[in-house]
C-alpha cells in the first residue's frame, strides 16, 4: 500500500530563481539542496513535517539533450506543463501578503466557490499555481 | 535565440492570462498586446503561432465558456449572462454561442446543470473547442 506522495517534480527555467520565488515569495521552505557532480538536487516544501517535496527540475544535461531541453523550455514558458495546487487557511490574507512581497502575476484574485475560496498565479517561468482555502462559502456563483 | 522564444512565450502567456482574468471587460487587441509589450500585428501573429488560435478567438471561447458556466450555475437571464461575460450585444452573443456550442444559450441551459468540478478545472478544461475565426 502506498502511504504518501513523497516527491513531485516541476520544471523551472532556473533553479536559483525558482528557489527565490518559492521560498521568499510564496513562503515555502527549502528541502534538499544537494550537489552531485554537476547535478543539483533541489526541493522545496510546505513548512512542517511530512510535507511532499517539490523537486525543482531544470531542463538540460545530464537529463536531456539540447533539443529536448529547448522543447521543454518552450512548453514551460507558454504555460503548457504541469502546475501545483496548495492549501491555505486564509486565501485573501495570503493574496495581500504575496502582493506585498512583489508578486504580480496573478491569474485570478481570491474567488468564492461552493468548495471554498481559491486564487491563481504563475511562477516566474509560467507554471500555474493554484491556492485553495477549503470550506463552503455562502455566496452566489459569479464568473 | 532560445531565450528570446521563452521570453516572448512568457509575455504572450501573461497576455492570455489577462484575457482569462478580464474577459468581462471591453478588451481590444491593442490593450492585450500591450500586456505582452509587442505591436498589435506581431501579437496576433505570434499568439496564433504559440497557442494555435488568434487572440480574438481565444477571448471569445473564454467568454462563451464563462457564459456556459453562468447558464449552468445561476438563474440570471440570458441577457444578463451575455453582458456579464463581456458581450455588448445579445445578437452577437447568441450567434457566437450557437456557432461554438452548437445550440442556443437557452437550450444549453435546459440541458445542463451544475458541474461538480473545481472552478480551475472548469476554466482549464471546459473552454469549448468548436469555433471558427
Amino acid at each position: 500500500m502506498i502511504t504518501r506522495l513523497n516527491v513531485a517534480s516541476i520544471y523551472v527555467l532556473d533553479k536559483d530563481e525558482a528557489l527565490d520565488f518559492y521560498v521568499n515569495k510564496l513562503g515555502l521552505e527549502k528541502g534538499n539542496d544537494v550537489r552531485q557532480g554537476d547535478y543539483r538536487w533541489l526541493t522545496v516544501r510546505v513548512p512542517g513535517e511530512g510535507a511532499t517535496e517539490v523537486n525543482l527540475e531544470q531542463p538540460g544535461p545530464p537529463l536531456h539533450d539540447d533539443a529536448t531541453a529547448a522543447q521543454l523550455r518552450e512548453l514551460i514558458s507558454k504555460g503548457a506543463l504541469g502546475g501545483l495546487v496548495f492549501i491555505t487557511d486564509d486565501a485573501r490574507g495570503l493574496f495581500e501578503t504575496l502582493k506585498e512581497r512583489g508578486v504580480t502575476d496573478f491569474t485570478q484574485e481570491p474567488t468564492d466557490h461552493f468548495y471554498g475560496t481559491d486564487m491563481g498565479l504563475r511562477d516566474p517561468f509560467g507554471n500555474h499555481i493554484r491556492i485553495l482555502q477549503q470550506g463552503k462559502v455562502a455566496q452566489p456563483a459569479t464568473a | 535565440m532560445s531565450q528570446d522564444v521563452e521570453d516572448l512565450n512568457r509575455r504572450l502567456l501573461r497576455a492570455r492570462d489577462a484575457m482569462d482574468r478580464s474577459y468581462a471587460e471591453p478588451l481590444d487587441v491593442r490593450t492585450v498586446a500591450a500586456v505582452a509589450h509587442v505591436s498589435e500585428a506581431h501579437f496576433i501573429r505570434s499568439f496564433r503561432s504559440v497557442f494555435g488560435e488568434t487572440p480574438n478567438r481565444y477571448l471569445q471561447r473564454r467568454r462563451v465558456e464563462r457564459s456556459m458556466f453562468l447558464l449552468r450555475e445561476t438563474d440570471r437571464s440570458v441577457t444578463d449572462v451575455c453582458l456579464d461575460v463581456g458581450f455588448t450585444s445579445l445578437g452577437t452573443f447568441s450567434r457566437m454561442f450557437r456557432q461554438i456550442v452548437g445550440e442556443t444559450p437557452s437550450a444549453y441551459r435546459l440541458g445542463h446543470g451544475p458541474i461538480v468540478a473545481p472552478n480551475c478545472v472548469q476554466l482549464a478544461a471546459m473552454r469549448p473547442l468548436r469555433a471558427t475565426d
